[in-house]
């Protein structure tokens, strides 16, 4: 007997659906001087749609729908919004750019949008066969956002050592899953895990086993050591935009799956995922915080960044308490903001023709434009912890859920490594400070790009000022 | 009654600071003649609030008030006050710190008349005050060390007062280090007291003070030692730096560089006199020891003697005065050793007046001389400048304990209730103390002589120049004079013998060594005591000391000159301070710097600089070279990583 679903909890979602599809033909009938303009504004009043429909439905309660596929639950609801946030910045620092280079403007939107749908897909999935979906929506478009600037080698390079790898992570994601259904008949993550939970370990080391291969494509997608290696070619490689793109709203969707999967689904297993992600996340901020200090090219600097902070947010998640998953959540909200910033920043800093991919570029930065040297300070200072900015509650946070579960000395090394890459960062300020600029020209930007990154930066500023409205937030996801 | 004493205690310790404030700040504004005007205004109002406090303690006998201002910090069980502690001596001291305080800013206004830094310097005597003030009427140990840090940081301000001189700058830097070393004492000796009484409120740890004397510590394994014993020595090792006791002694003569006015003020009448103050203070604390009390008795007698002899051998006539300073500190200090605190207070409070007094005539007469303070140049003054001559005279019997000058009735109690003591050391003390009499009186007669007699050596310049000094200056040295002469005759009955004494609820000593009230069974009134000099030998080794001196710069000239080639060793000796200059030069101040160069050169360049701080970035540097080579941009590399790191987490977590 067939029942009619109930579609509202998915409302937002297949707003997004439709309204991809319409962006698709506007950019097709749009006239070839106007082409991208439409498209760039469809897509901005798609996400503030989505964001009006995501708040109107917020709730505390979790509601289930199509056979208990698709949840909303205040997790799902605080990503989203998230997401739309990130994107809608994202979108904001790429018009410009895009429009200036060669890069077709209508299928740039629509990719994103795409993309979008995947990350929404992700965070509401209550049962594998949507989180795959919705994880291989998220990844798919971004392949060819990555290639979409076709005359470029390096992008086209990038692309490829994304794709092929990221298939490798998804065939491993795939295998572990497809193990976890074997063993529990269930494709259902309530039901999985309540299976694995009536179970004594030893007696299903099958679950073991897929949870290695579950932990390594999650580690892939966020860019964790040892699964990281395509970041820093496809950061670098990549149109900067698509760059600023990548490193901010996927992050925030694969946390929503990283937390799905171990928390959702094996939170029995947690001693064992809490091991491996001890692993990678201390790999990540060994690796990602001293190979930045070589970096001469600062979009692969941020990449080993990413890498870093990737492994801060990690400690998050592996501390296994909801004060644990919600510090994770900041931070990892925190560091989209943080990461969006500095490639605007980049962003910003090139011209047609230009690319302001070096360190060296942002020399002498205070001379050139004082107001944006100074926005770059409370970015670097943000990532390195430094307070007053956000940054530094962010690693408080995970720092104090580490401490809770008696993890000291993980925190001890985290802090060790914070130190390290605060060289780093503080090397940009030192740059932009100290040194006689390159070119004496003033940077000239337009007023929306430099309002934005204001708002940015401030936003930085501001959460590191008055954290707790943004903490309390992240606790309400996880308050069940 | 309290609320009265809040206040006049308030005004009493304010009214200097305000001074010091508006001629600091707005002295420029001011200008010389407002400056000197407001800060002589100030410390008079002090003085006559501190008079008011004398009668109120000394005559009126008012019982011991404790006051406290605010709580400057409380942790955890501690309380550190702000407060004032009013009793006699209190009362005492702050009489005798304000009334030479006020006569040296009179006589401020004629010394440094020509000077640049005149506001500056009345900012500095103010300060001063005021610091000497906190020390003074604290009522418990944190407050007393702030003022004694805050007297070592003006006198080390006022020795620099000149600070374009390079002996200037040397002599502010020996004092002041010299006294680190002492303040290393001070401040272990107040940290002990709060770790055993859990207080630094003075009478709080003296009410305990009877019950802990029992208890022992263990400096280091198998050595018990006396709790009070260890904070009294410790405390001492504070009152030797201050009142330049051996061998913390060597920074007093270098403080002469200074203004002479801070001679007699600092470094003769009041700071120098702190540590003898602070040890009478704790006499509550010092009894309960028989040790600290002979280690106390021998240090003092030790420097009685030995300092006053250098004293014999000086040219410079403010050096002179200052090694007798460093002597008669010694009477002082020895005087505590035996109990006789109140004999130690009595002769702090005469020597006050007539060693500020000498400093004073010694000032008038290096103003004369325009700043030539070389006794060789000097010479028949007498008819030059008769009032600087007497006053002089009189301050020179006064110090020689010549009968009635003010410093006979307390050195001679002193050399008594030592001679009566029998605290281990009170024989070597005695012997001591009275050599040092003959010694005293020896080189203080010496100079005179050589000053006001004999024959003008001076250039024909200065000779067509010498006259009388102004008013401001030859004033304070007749109000000074007065005390000099008479303070002893009055004073010496009250203080030491009466019963109950004039300091009688300040001071505490055990009955079995209370040596003064033995002492008193023998004293029948200041004329008896006056007559009875004649029969003692203190007083004929000072008579003789003035004579020697006598014949000896005045009659037979040339015998001085024949000594010194006679016994040339032990010229030398003297002449170089029996060598502590230069075994502070040599050992402590070299070895300091060699010690300090090579925890530069080797521990902080080559060891932390260079192995830590740049080892460490260096290893930070190699590690992130290495790890970026796993970066080889190749995919199959990358897929390779993914794959063994998919391995080693499944090896990891199966096995």
């Amino acid at each position: 007997m067939f029942t009619i679903p109930n579609f509202a909890p998915a409302a937002p979602e297949m707003f997004v659906l439709g309204m991809a599809c319409v962006v698709l033909l506007v950019d097709i009938f749009s006239a070839k001087e106007k082409q991208g303009q439409w498209a760039y504004i469809l897509t901005q009043v798609t996400l503030i749609g989505a964001m009006l429909l995501t708040l109107r439905l917020a709730s505390y309660s979790t509601v289930v729908t199509f056979n208990d596929t698709f949840l909303l639950d205040p997790l799902a609801t605080v990503l989203k919004i998230f997401i739309y946030i990130t994107a809608f910045v994202a979108l904001l620092y790429s018009r410009a750019y895009v429009a200036e280079r060669e890069i077709p403007n209508g299928e740039y939107y629509v990719l994103c949008l795409f993309s979008i749908l995947g990350m929404m897909v992700l965070v509401s999935a209550g049962n594998f066969l949507t989180l795959y979906l919705g994880l291989e929506l998220l990844s798919l478009p971004l392949y060819a956002l990555v290639a979409l600037q076709r005359d470029s080698a390096l992008g086209s390079e990038a692309a490829m050592k994304y794709f092929v790898m990221g298939a490798m992570a998804s065939g491993m994601l795939l295998y572990g899953l497809s193990m976890i259904y074997g063993a529990s008949k269930s494709l259902d993550i309530n039901q999985i895990a309540t299976y694995v939970a009536s179970k004594p370990m030893q007696q299903d080391m099958v679950f073991v086993f897929a949870l290695v291969f579950v932990v390594a494509g999650i580690a892939f997608k966020l860019g964790a050591v040892p699964f990281h290696m395509w970041a820093p070619d496809v950061y670098d490689g990549s149109p900067t935009s698509v760059t600023l793109f990548i490193g901010s709203a996927p992050k925030i969707a694969v946390l929503g799956m990283a937390i799905r999967l171990l928390v959702g689904t094996l939170p029995s297993l947690h001693i064992q995922w809490e091991q491996l992600l001890i692993i990678v996340a201390l790999l990540s901020m060994v690796l990602g915080n001293f190979v930045a200090i070589m970096q001469k090219n600062i979009k692969r600097m941020l990449a080993y960044s990413s890498i870093a902070h990737m492994g801060y947010m990690l400690l998050g998640v592996l501390s296994g308490i909801a004060a644990g998953y919600a510090a994770a959540t900041f931070y990892i909200i925190t560091y989209a903001l943080m990461s969006m910033g500095a490639f605007g920043m980049i962003v910003l800093l090139s011209r047609a023709g230009f690319e302001a991919e070096n360190i060296e570029d942002f020399r002498g930065l205070n001379a050139r434009n004082p107001w944006l040297a100074l926005m770059m300070l409370i970015l670097m200072f943000s990532m390195a912890g430094i307070p007053p900015t956000v940054g530094f509650f962010a690693k408080l946070g995970v720092l104090e859920a580490l401490i809770s579960v008696h993890l000291v000395w993980l925190a001890a090394l985290a802090l060790l490594f914070a130190v390290v890459g605060a060289y780093y960062y503080i090397r940009v300020v030192k740059v932009m400070y100290f040194d006689e600029p390159e070119k004496i020209e003033p940077v000239t930007t337009t007023k929306d790009m430099q309002l934005a990154i204001s708002v940015n930066c401030l936003a930085v500023l501001a959460l590191g000022l008055f954290p707790s409205g943004l903490i309390n937030l992240c606790r309400v996801a996880f308050a069940s | 009654m309290k609320e009265t004493l809040y206040y006049t205690s308030l005004a009493i310790i304010l009214a200097p600071l305000v001074g010091a404030t508006l001629a600091g700040f707005w002295g420029k504004t001011l200008g010389r003649t407002w400056t000197h005007r407001v800060t002589i205004f100030c410390v008079g109002v002090a003085f006559v609030l501190s008079l008011f406090m004398c009668k109120l303690f000394l005559l009126d006998k008012f019982p011991t008030t404790s006051i406290n201002i605010y709580a400057w910090a409380i942790s955890g069980s501690f309380h550190f006050n702000v407060g004032f502690l009013l009793d006699p001596l209190t009362a005492f001291m702050i009489a005798t710190v304000t009334f030479v305080s006020l006569l040296v800013h009179i006589y401020t206004i004629g010394y440094m008349a020509d000077d640049e830094g005149y506001q500056r310097f009345f900012s500095y005597i103010s300060l001063f005050t005021f610091m000497m003030l906190m020390l003074v009427m604290a009522n418990n140990f944190m407050q007393l060390f702030f003022g004694w840090e805050g007297v070592g940081l003006v006198s080390y301000l006022l020795i620099g007062f000149w600070f374009k001189r390079e002996s200037a700058n040397f002599g502010s830097l020996k004092a002041f280090i010299v006294n680190r070393v002492g303040d290393f004492g001070f401040i272990l000796g107040i940290a002990a007291i709060l770790d055993y009484f859990g207080t630094v409120d003075y009478q709080q740890v003296f009410t305990q003070a009877g019950s802990m004397s029992h208890h022992t510590l263990s400096i280091w394994p198998g050595a018990h030692w006396s709790v009070i014993t260890v904070i009294c020595i410790l405390l001492f090792i504070g009152a030797m730096g201050k009142s330049a006791q051996m061998p913390l002694h060597v920074w007093l003569p270098e403080s002469m560089e200074g203004p002479t006015p801070i001679s007699a003020l600092i470094h003769a009448a009041t700071m120098v006199t702190a540590g003898v103050y602070m040890v009478s203070r704790m006499s509550p604390l010092y009894e309960y020891s028989q040790v600290a009390l002979s280690f106390v008795l021998i240090i003092g007698a030790s420097g009685a003697l030995f300092t006053g002899i250098i004293g014999v051998v000086q040219n410079d006539i403010k050096r002179v005065v200052a090694y007798s300073t460093l002597s008669q500190l010694g009477y002082m200090i020895a005087a505590l050793g035996v109990s006789a605190f109140s004999a130690g207070m009595f002769h702090l409070m005469t020597h006050a007046c007539f060693k500020a007094l000498l400093f004073l005539a010694a000032g008038s007469v290096i103003i004369a001389m325009h700043h030539d303070q070389d006794m060789r140049n000097m010479g028949g003054l007498r008819k030059y400048m008769p009032i600087t001559y007497v006053c002089f005279l009189i301050g020179g019997l006064a110090l020689s304990a010549i009968p009635p000058f003010a410093g006979y009735y307390s050195k001679d109690a002193i050399i008594e209730a030592i001679h009566a003591s029998n605290v281990p050391g009170s024989t070597y003390a005695y012997y001591c103390v009275l050599f040092g009499a003959f010694i005293t009186a020896l080189y203080t007669f010496r100079a005179f002589f050589l000053t006001f007699h004999g024959k003008e050596r001076m250039d024909e310049n200065t000779r067509g120049s010498l006259k009388e000094s102004p008013w401001v200056v030859w004033l304070p040295l007749v109000a000074l004079a007065i005390p000099s002469t008479i303070i002893g005759f009055i004073v010496v009955g009250p203080i030491l013998y009466a019963k109950p004494s004039l300091l009688g609820s300040s001071i505490f000593v055990l009955p079995s060594q209370n040596i003064l009230q033995k002492m008193a069974a023998d004293y029948h009134g200041p004329w008896a005591t006056f007559l009875h000099a004649f029969k003692t030998l203190p007083f004929w080794f000072a008579l003789s000391g003035v004579v020697v001196a006598w014949l000896f710069y005045l009659v037979y000239t040339d015998i001085p000159a024949k000594l010194t080639q006679r016994c040339q060793w032990l010229y030398s000796l003297i002449v170089n301070k029996y060598g502590f200059d230069d075994f502070n030069q040599l050992v402590l101040t070299n070895g300091t710097t060699r010690i300090a160069r090579w925890f530069f050169y080797i521990a902080d360049v080559k060891f932390i600089d260079d192995f830590f701080v740049n080892g460490t970035g260096r290893v930070i540097n190699w590690v992130s070279k290495m790890a970026r080579m796993s970066q080889t941009g190749y995919l199959y590399h990358y897929a390779f990583a993914m794959i063994i790191g998919l391995l080693i987490f499944l090896g990891w977590i199966l096995l």
